[in-house]
């Protein structure tokens, strides 16, 4: 057993855990923080993307570990209280999700990508960038129409 | 995934301290291919050396028209960071075709060119562009490195520290990508240099990456698309699987060199 310690959603948590423990089984088998999903389990379709040091990573090929003193924030990190984050909100307004198992994932990916690339998305950039996260009930077309929505949305926040 | 002993050195010589002691260890860097391959017990390393904590071993730097990226870089680095995307555009473009968003933002250079995926992409460039692999030990030149299916000439304890390409004058990098695993089912990376052209082919190759000498000759000739009419990389050198047969992988490689050259003649 090896210790690691890292801070998830603004709480410091430290444990003793086996090295080969994935940050994804960290997150939800020892935090008991179970929104991340656990999808294919071979980094493909990006249900457990949480973000490491505001990175999106997939959580199943990751150790915990490695995340020894990072900065974790996983979609039970996004609300404040009862007040969803407004990707969040986006998602539900724009009926993003049907079963809802990739939703997480979808959306700590689009999290990220306004922070990385912005508030204003076109929609061929919103497909590109959800290259690694499949959904099976959709077809995505309102998960891409909730992305630029809750990018829209994201910008009149931090106004 | 079986069970192993974690090591997180500080620096490159205590990895390599680490390598020397654990025969049946295995370095981690972004961890994108090898944790899968553990996961599927296809891989037990007896250690697992992280190697994330090796600051030494991030950054870039251009100097004297060469591109030196170090090991531990990650692709989302490359792929978005100005001094490549001016110096060689070719090599940040593969670097955001790699994989996924989240796999970019993990995944590393040196990881992939230790690893020498036949599918990986940055094996072509290094081969396209006659970089230098650069470890703890000596420099390799990318001709003599890449020695087969995930095999090269790395030695046991040798780490990646960097790895140097010279800027090209025209260089592009086309890649048919299998859409599930959005690994190559063929790329081809074209350079220019002077006269000298140097064209490399990943994802099809039996025994990896590739150069594509016959294409090479003809485009020295004439650096245009016409110059590879009629010509086609051999069949019964290439891989058959069920995404694409040897002989779909010839056809690709020409249309792909062709797209390569035309994009930047």
């Amino acid at each position: 057993m090896t210790a690691v310690s890292m801070m998830v959603n603004g709480q410091h948590v430290s444990a003793e855990i086996d090295p080969r423990t994935l940050l994804v089984q960290f997150l939800r088998e020892h935090l008991r923080l179970t929104g991340t999903h656990v999808g294919c389990d071979t980094s493909q379709c990006g249900c457990c993307v949480v973000h490491v040091n505001g990175d999106a990573i997939k959580s199943c090929t990751t150790l915990a570990l490695t995340c020894d003193g990072a900065e974790v924030t996983t979609i039970e990190g996004l609300a404040k209280g009862d007040v969803l984050h407004p990707m969040q909100a986006a998602f539900r307004e724009n009926h993003g999700l049907q079963c809802g198992f990739c939703t997480p994932g979808m959306i700590m990916t689009a999290v990220e990508l306004v922070n990385r690339k912005g508030t204003n998305l076109d929609e061929h950039t919103i497909r590109e960038e959800l290259e690694g996260n499949l959904c099976r009930c959709t077809g995505y077309h309102n998960i891409v129409k909730a992305i630029g929505a809750g990018a829209q949305a994201m910008a009149s926040a931090a106004e | 995934m079986y069970e192993f002993a974690y090591h997180r050195p500080g620096s490159v010589s205590e990895a390599a301290a680490l390598a020397g002691d654990h025969a049946d260890g295995k370095l981690l860097a972004g961890g994108q291919t090898l944790l899968p391959t553990m996961k599927q017990r296809l891989a037990g390393p007896s250690d697992l050396i992280d190697l994330s904590r090796i600051d030494d071993l991030r950054g870039i730097e251009v100097k004297d028209g060469v591109v030196t990226i170090k090991a531990l870089t990650r692709h989302v680095t490359v792929a978005t960071s100005a001094e490549v995307k001016a110096a060689i555009p070719a090599l940040a473009e593969l670097a955001g075709m790699i994989g996924d968003p989240a796999v970019r933002n993990k995944g590393t250079i040196g990881g992939s060119v230790a690893n020498n995926d036949p599918a990986a992409d940055y094996p072509s460039a290094c081969l396209a562009l006659g970089a230098t692999i650069t470890t703890n030990k000596r420099a390799i030149k990318a001709d003599d490195f890449f020695k087969g299916l995930f095999e090269t000439a790395l030695e046991e304890g040798e780490i990646i520290t960097s790895i140097s390409f010279p800027a090209p004058e025209k260089a592009n990098y086309q890649k048919f990508r299998n859409p599930a695993s959005r690994y190559a089912l063929v790329g081809v990376f074209v350079a220019k240099t002077g006269g000298h052209v140097r064209v490399a082919v990943t994802g099809a190759g039996s025994k990896g990456v590739f150069r594509a000498k016959e294409f090479e000759a003809a485009l020295e000739a004439n650096f245009a698309p016409a110059a590879l009419d009629g010509k086609s990389v051999p069949a019964s050198g290439l891989n058959s699987d069920i995404h694409a047969d040897a002989e779909y992988r010839a056809h690709l490689i020409t249309v792909m060199a062709k797209r390569a050259v035309a994009a930047v003649a």
